[in-house]
């Protein structure tokens, strides 16, 4: 279980995080959702060590620790493939950084690029493919991490709306599949009811929690579902009530 | 002939056209200005005679090259990697360009002889500075996202650096290669015309005394063929190096898209 307790983050005197406090269930997938601006990339970089929060504690697996960088795998809004690199080195980095042997994590690779509809394309460089597809191969390189935490900054925010409708079953498997516990940011509601469990409606400035909701819908969903249409009113309501727009 | 080339070579032919035609005209004689039919006569004719210059000359630009290199990467790594010696060393290598290095070859003749080693460390002056601040430049211009992830998958410096910053700057290095391979015949010429015997630089030094101007233009035409053929040497490379170049920068446009 990922515990926050009390984070604070000012920026010239003005508070964009204040006392902000979360709970993710293991094998939970959490997601934040606020209006752009709110402080939910903010959030991230606290939690990653990029930037040194004011107050606040964090906890993982009942162990407190000082920032998440060296426990949860990150996937941002941007691909970040090296481009001199083909698609499997760079799903390989993270294993290669950590020492692991190369055809150990080379054949992890290949079964994962099969799962993820990359098989063939190991040796393509990222110019040469779809964006979809380097987005598919960001997040083998997140798998590759090998860490039992994910965090998702906006992951698929950069993508057409069907190549983002066929990735976001595949981020359903890093908790199916894999087993890790994920906590995702978006500003997409369609997309936060499609994959939460628990789903998190955020304040602008400074951020708060304004609404907590339980999303027991059983996968796969449909955003059509009646019950996934009254969450979505509910949600926005509140952030038309918060004075922002996802 | 490639399409590309064909401009340049009617630049050149029109222009020794025009100098044949002058030089004829005019009346002057071959040692104030030998036309260029008599100067390829030279270079050409007297190859035996002139490619052992050449040799010389070269082998010190090669070496002043590698020199250069051996101290301009480190050097660029740990004034990126310590950004406070990068402020610390930065006056004094403007300084090391600041002072024309014609001011520097007779001290360093008195230092390293009349030798290969002072023409050599006289190319290196030249070369290393484009090559360390290109490099330096390059690593910083790294986006600082990729860093991030780096850091994420707690790599070190040494692995970031080997994994992202050197390929990141190669683009950069490749750029300062260039500069300092066209420039670096000059300090090699300039260290052989202050004391040497033997070299291109030598040789339109003694062909000067002697009033041979189409040696010293045949000397010129060799030393201009060598600057090229570096140039085109590193074109290469960089080429080679930098393969994955061809696709980044064509947009992707389909095919592959599932």
């Amino acid at each position: 279980m990922l515990v926050i307790e009390g984070i604070t983050k000012t920026f010239q005197d003005r508070p964009v995080v204040d006392d902000f406090s979360l709970t993710v269930p293991e094998n939970g997938f959490t997601v934040l959702i606020g209006p752009s601006g709110c402080g939910k990339s903010t959030l991230f970089d606290l939690l990653m060590g990029a930037q040194p929060m004011e107050t606040g504690r964090i906890r993982w697996r009942d162990e407190a620790v000082p920032d998440l960088r060296l426990l949860a795998a990150y996937m941002q809004q941007s691909d970040l493939l090296l481009p001199w690199l083909g698609l499997a080195d760079n799903a390989c980095l993270p294993a290669d950084i950590a020492g692991v042997p190369g055809d150990r994590s080379r054949q992890r690779i290949r079964r994962l690029f099969e799962r993820l509809g990359l098989g063939g394309f190991e040796s393509h460089l990222p110019a040469m493919v779809s964006g979809g597809m380097r987005q598919r191969c960001a997040l083998a390189r997140t798998l590759m991490f090998e860490r039992d935490l994910v965090l998702l900054d906006e992951p698929l925010s950069a993508l057409d709306a069907i190549t983002r409708r066929n990735l976001q079953q595949m981020l359903r498997l890093l908790k199916t599949d894999f087993g890790q516990t994920i906590l995702m940011v978006t500003h997409d509601i369609d997309e936060a009811l499609l994959l939460a469990d628990e789903l998190l409606v955020l304040t602008p400035l400074p951020m708060r929690i304004c609404d907590r909701i339980a999303i027991e819908v059983p996968q796969p969903r449909r955003t059509e579902d009646s019950r996934l249409v009254a969450i979505k009113h509910r949600v926005l309501a509140m952030l038309q009530e918060e004075g922002g727009q996802p | 002939m490639n399409r590309s080339l064909m401009l340049p070579v009617g630049i050149l032919l029109a222009l020794a056209g025009l100098w044949e035609a002058g030089s004829r005209l005019s009346g002057l004689p071959d040692f104030i200005l030998p036309p260029p039919s008599r100067i390829l006569q030279v270079a050409v004719g007297n190859a035996p005679q002139l490619l052992p210059h050449a040799g010389i000359t070269l082998v010190e630009i090669l070496a002043g090259i590698l020199l250069a290199l051996a101290v301009a990467v480190p050097l660029a790594v740990v004034m990126f990697a310590r950004p406070s010696l990068e402020k610390a060393l930065a006056p004094f290598l403007v300084a090391s360009q600041a002072i024309p290095v014609f001011a520097l070859a007779p001290l360093l003749v008195i230092w390293l002889g009349y030798g290969l080693a002072s023409k050599i460390l006289m190319a290196a002056v030249i070369i290393f500075f484009p090559i360390t601040v290109s490099l330096l430049e390059g690593f910083k211009s790294c986006d600082p996202s990729y860093r991030v992830l780096f850091n994420l998958m707690g790599a070190g410096f040494r692995q970031t650096l080997r994994r992202l910053y050197w390929p990141w700057a190669l683009p950069y290095f490749f750029a300062g290669l260039r500069v300092g391979v066209s420039v670096a015949t000059i300090g090699a010429v300039i260290g052989e015309w202050i004391g040497a015997q033997q070299g291109l630089g030598y040789l339109m030094i003694q062909s000067n005394a002697r009033l041979k101007t189409d040696w010293v233009f045949a000397a010129i035409l060799w030393l201009s063929m060598m600057g090229l053929a570096l140039w085109h040497a590193v074109g290469w490379l960089e080429r080679h190096c930098l393969a994955w170049k061809n696709f980044s920068d064509k947009p992707f446009r389909g095919g592959t898209n599932r």
